[in-house]
């Protein structure tokens, strides 16, 4: 869907859609014109189409800066307007540990430890257990 | 006491591609000096953000980069060099969640707990270079800080 | 003999130097590979103790050429810097002791010396004389680089050990499905902390753990500092998707952190190990019931 419109053609994002959830899968290193390109692209596919969810997986990215980060609780925070939910999913030790010293805690962010565990999420349970009894929101 | 090699490479910093070949350098260098995983991660992240400051607020530049060798544990240095505005408050500059009002710079309180060393030398009319190293083991330090 | 001869038509004494250990490298090196440095280090092949003598030669011709006889740091030494260091860490490995690597180094002095005071038969008696101070001066340097390489070489491994003791004494253990924890014990000093951290993270991912428990039990003091690097892992672990618990908070601990105004967020604090295993099942689902003919409520 997006395609980095200067670099070579990994710059471009796989997304794919599963059923009303956008599920963007960002690999390696990113440009920083094609973070922009993408936030825009994944506001305008949220406001054309019926999508509630956006599921961000970082499990192939091996750094976020502060720019990165700050895409994408842009991300989320449009998608929130937009009546939809953002999952950050599979953000690897390294990459959390160097988000938290830099001072990033990004604490209106949802995650999850992997898009499984994200869509689970979104689909309104807060873990891969049944929960017994009353279902239990989550936290 | 410490080797203070010449500079191993430079690289210019004028581009959004330019980012990438910055990271991508001092990553692959990081991991051949035998860097751990987050220490890496670490440098190359403050690595990011100063490149692109000098990009973004220095009207580009260029990176130094040195392989320091004091005996004990190798180092990599990076000194990142631009003939721009140069910063008027550098204190503010210093301090957490600065900003320069376009929303794109990082106060550099960020970057400098990514790394070992840090230094800024900046003022008004005369460019920012600001140099950071990191090494693979990290000195001890006599006082522990917050 | 020209008595007007000075030491400035040969060059200066370190150049000299310079030039005679390349002239004499094949010999200085055959009478090194039969000092007990080599035959010790290079015990299968004398072919092999030759080479490596030429290259330490080429080295010192180097840095002799470069007038930094002194210098231990000299660049010159940099070519031959890793294959002393292996010599050294052989030698040391063998057994043998430090002062007595830096007497086996101190024997490749003199066949050089003697060498080159024999190639400037021909000179003035001051001439030669510097000519050897300067060679006595730069095997003194030789010595000095290895002793330096040896000495950096066993720091490096005791750096290699402290961290491999730190990751030993941090055991994450998995207590259920999705949960995982680390009993804290003693001091958590910065380098403490970052290897709790990494490996506490590493395990979430490992165990795929929703919930990570923190027990500080065994730390007897919990100041600003300590607090820090606790609220830096639950952060560090929320980005990722899992959620924090700090357990064993006994009542002196509470007290010092209302005391001191430590803020620890909204991270969730038990008293014990089990009350914190037990809000984690609670939260996944799998909450504990203890049996109905004890009559007690379930938790």
């Amino acid at each position: 869907m997006t395609h980095a419109h200067t670099g070579p053609p990994w710059g471009s994002v796989p997304v794919l859609r599963l059923g009303d959830v956008l599920l963007v899968t960002l690999q390696g290193d990113l440009h920083d014109s094609t973070a922009e390109q993408l936030q825009q692209d994944i506001s305008e596919t949220i406001a054309s189409s019926s999508t509630t969810g956006v599921v961000i997986d970082l499990s192939g990215v091996e750094m976020v800066d502060s720019f990165l980060g700050r895409v994408l609780a842009e991300i989320a925070a449009k998608a929130g307007l937009l009546a939809a939910q953002t999952v950050v999913a599979g953000m690897r030790p390294a990459v959390a540990i160097t988000l938290v010293e830099l001072g990033l805690t990004l604490p209106g962010l949802r995650t999850a430890l992997s898009t499984e565990d994200a869509l689970g999420l979104l689909a309104g349970e807060a873990s891969p257990y049944r929960p017994r009894g009353t279902r239990r929101e989550s936290p | 006491m410490q080797t203070a090699g010449c500079v191993d490479a430079r690289l210019p910093i004028h581009s959004d591609m330019d980012l990438v070949w910055v990271r991508q350098h001092v990553r692959q260098t990081a991991a051949q000096l035998g860097f751990g995983l987050v220490e890496q991660t670490k440098l190359v992240t403050a690595a990011s953000e100063l490149a692109r400051n000098t990009l973004v607020h220095g009207g580009g530049g260029e990176v130094e980069a040195t392989v320091l060798r004091n005996g004990h544990a190798p180092g990599l240095r990076l000194a990142f060099i631009d003939e721009g505005p140069g910063i008027a408050d550098l204190e503010r500059a210093l301090s957490d969640g600065y900003t320069s009002g376009d929303g794109l710079g990082m106060g550099l309180g960020g970057a400098r707990r990514l790394v070992h060393e840090f230094a800024v030398d900046s003022s008004p009319g005369n460019g920012t270079t600001v140099t950071v190293t990191s090494w693979t083991v990290r000195p001890p330090r006599y006082r522990e800080e917050a | 003999m020209p008595e007007h001869e000075t030491a400035g038509q040969h060059g200066s004494p370190a150049r000299e130097v310079g030039d005679f250990l390349r002239r004499r490298r094949e010999q200085i090196a055959q009478r090194w590979a039969d000092t007990p440095l080599f035959r010790t280090v290079f015990t299968v092949s004398r072919d092999e103790a030759v080479e490596a003598g030429k290259a330490v030669v080429e080295a010192l011709a180097a840095v002799a050429a470069a007038g930094r006889v002194e210098d231990a740091e000299a660049d010159g030494f940099t070519v031959v810097r890793e294959q002393l260091t292996r010599t050294a860490a052989a030698r040391s490995r063998a057994g043998a002791g430090s002062a007595q690597v830096s007497n086996e180094v101190d024997a490749l002095r003199p066949p050089v010396v003697d060498l080159l005071v024999a190639d400037l038969s021909q000179a003035s008696a001051e001439h030669v004389r510097e000519c050897a101070t300067a060679a006595t001066v730069l095997m003194g340097t030789l010595r000095l680089v290895v002793m330096e390489s040896a000495l950096n070489e066993g720091r490096a491994l005791i750096d290699r050990q402290r961290m491999e003791l730190l990751e030993t004494a941090t055991p994450v253990i998995r207590l259920w499905d999705g949960i995982v924890a680390v009993p804290l014990i003693g001091t958590l000093d910065s380098a403490r902390s970052q290897v709790v951290m990494e490996t506490l993270l590493e395990s979430v991912v490992d165990q795929h753990a929703r919930f990570a428990i923190l027990d500080i039990t065994g730390v007897p003091t919990v100041d600003s500092l300590v607090a820090q690097h606790l609220m830096k892992t639950v952060a560090a672990a929320r980005l990722m998707g899992a959620e924090c618990i700090v357990s064993g908070i006994r009542p002196a601990i509470a007290q010092t952190i209302v005391h001191l105004g430590l803020d620890l967020g909204t991270v969730v604090t038990r008293a014990s190990l089990a009350d914190a295993l037990a809000y984690a099942l609670d939260q996944q689902g799998s909450g504990i019931v203890d049996p109905v003919s004890r009559g007690a409520v379930a938790r």
